[in-house]
């Protein structure tokens, strides 16, 4: 079964890496990804850019409102996530709990959707 | 009533919970094989006196105090269940019994009992920890999850459900026959030990929560000596533990950063903690029944030599993991011996035992690749050991001990 691992970061966290794309922990980043690969479990990540360049867009009434900025108005902000295919929860909280981004911030897991609804989504 | 009454109380409140939780839950559940309404019980009376203490005062015997609020309340909720005539028998047991127990200050410590029926085979080993923790410690599931990396209301359901089979599935509460003893005697030591582990493993820092379970685990394996004085591996368990505390301290630098075994500074290792632990392993000895942890006592006991003598005797160390490996060879064991086998005979000596592991087998296990980029450093094997160290840097949890790791791969 597959899971998210949504990936939030503090403000001071984005700030890092936002000149050079140095980031701070790339070493470690690098490292967890070799590990999740090595043991099987990898199907897919992404790192996503600052909070700041997101737009948010909404039609209500058939009126287009947009907004500068991510949807939720909140102090840590998604700043990727990695899909993990693995037998149960428990085993997705152990790689949740040694990925980069739990000690420097915060990691949801969340299961995907069962497949049967996603391939509702796609036909 | 002041303030320093007060607080006097509520501390009163709070150490008559911890010394007697495990043992008025086990008394009141030892008939009933109900756990859960046990510690329903229990809580409502903690409730109950921190309601009437800060008033009434504390009374002269607040264990038997307790443990009559805690038979009433639980007269109450059996009445409740609606199987009046199912619960006649314990009814009964808990009206006839209670003056008596009440006026006088003992009562039977059934705690060993619920120790086994914790650790019996019948329940999941992954529940045995838990249910020993919340029954015989009065922790609650919140605080247990957070330990075990489970989601707080996952683990409360699981707890459930491992009560509901204690009660519902025959599980005795007894203390094993002769024959049976040494087995499940290791389940009750596996679980204690598994305790320390997880505030063992997950010391990160100023975080407590590490600490705490170990402390816990200790309490545990000192009620469990005091309850089977003797039984060697009991001992054996105990100086273990006391061991690996007494170089706690000694694990972090003043600026956080983690500090491997072999470059601890012994000054800073607590010598009561390492002499308790000594006597602990010499009165285990004595009975001349050496078991697992007995002998990763002694692994111990060599490294705290060190105090002493300056050198750690490899030699010594690589002798106790023969012996260990012959008890189990579990994964740890061997990484163990690789490490210390290096020290001793050289880093290919090492090596050879880490690639005689099934390589399946430990693609999650974050110790061996932590001792195999090492060894293929000192090997002068510098890409292997590249690899390896991303492998154990990417399987670290602790943030202490990830940065060591980067550092040290360079």
């Amino acid at each position: 079964m597959q899971f998210a691992l949504l990936i939030y970061h503090s403000p001071e966290e984005f700030a890092m890496r936002k000149n050079d794309y140095s980031d701070p922990h790339l070493g470690a980043w690098r490292a967890y990804y070799k590990a999740l690969v090595e043991a099987k479990v990898y199907v897919g990540a992404n790192a996503l850019e600052l909070p700041e360049t997101g737009t948010t867009v909404r039609v209500k009434e058939g009126k287009r409102r947009v907004q500068d900025g991510p949807y939720a108005d909140t102090k840590e902000q998604l700043a990727g996530f990695i899909i993990l295919e693995l037998p149960s929860v428990d085993a997705a909280l152990e790689w949740a709990a040694r990925c980069p981004g739990a000690s420097i911030g915060a990691v949801e897991v969340r299961p995907l959707a069962p497949e049967a609804m996603r391939r509702g989504f796609t036909g | 009533m002041n303030g320093s009454n007060q607080e006097y109380t509520h501390r009163t409140i709070e150490r008559v919970a911890r010394e007697s939780y495990g043992r008025l839950v086990a008394y009141l559940s030892v008939h009933t094989h109900d756990l859960a309404s046990a510690e329903d019980a229990l809580s409502n009376a903690l409730v109950s006196a921190l309601n009437h203490w800060p008033q009434d005062g504390v009374p002269k015997n607040p264990e038997a105090w307790l443990l009559t609020a805690a038979r009433h309340s639980l007269i109450d909720v059996i009445r409740h269940q609606k199987v009046v005539l199912e619960s006649e028998p314990t009814l009964k047991f808990l009206t006839e019994n209670s003056t008596e127990t009440t006026l006088s200050t003992q009562f039977p410590d059934e705690r060993l009992k619920l120790l086994f029926v914790c650790a019996h085979p019948a329940i999941d080993p992954a529940m045995h920890t838990p249910l020993m923790l919340q029954t015989v410690l009065g922790l609650d599931a919140a605080r247990i999850a957070q330990a075990f990396l489970i989601a707080p209301k996952t683990m409360g359901q699981r707890l459930f459900r491992a009560k509901t089979k204690i009660r519902s599935g025959g599980i005795p509460f007894e203390i094993p026959p002769e024959r049976d003893l040494p087995e499940r005697l290791d389940a009750v030591l596996e679980a204690i030990y598994a305790a320390f582990g997880l505030g063992w493993d997950d010391m990160a820092g100023a975080d407590q929560r590490g600490r705490d379970l170990a402390e816990e685990a200790m309490w545990l394996a000192r009620v469990l000596l005091q309850l089977m004085p003797g039984e060697a591996e009991v001992q054996g368990l105990l100086a273990l533990m006391l061991y690996c505390e007494a170089r706690r301290a000694a694990r972090r630098d003043a600026k956080g950063r983690y500090v491997p075994l072999s470059e601890q500074n012994p000054n800073q290792w607590s010598l009561p903690l390492i002499e308790e632990a000594e006597h602990h392993l010499a009165e285990a000895f004595k009975h001349g029944r050496v078991g697992r942890f007995q002998v990763e006592a002694a692994i111990q006991s060599v490294h705290a030599e060190r105090a002493r003598t300056g050198r750690t005797d490899w030699t010594a160390i690589v002798l106790f993991y023969e012996q260990l490996l012959r008890i189990s060879p579990a994964l740890g064991t061997r990484a163990g011996y690789a490490a210390a086998l290096a020290e001793a005979n050289g880093p290919a000596a090492g090596l050879a035992v880490l690639e005689s592991i099934d390589t399946e087998a430990v693609s999650h296990y974050q110790p061996y690749w932590a001792v195999r980029a090492h060894l293929l450093q000192r090997l002068g094997k510098t890409r292997e050991a590249t690899d390896a160290y991303d492998r154990a840097i990417g399987l670290a949890e602790d943030p202490a001990v990830r940065e060591f790791l980067l550092h040290k791969r360079g």
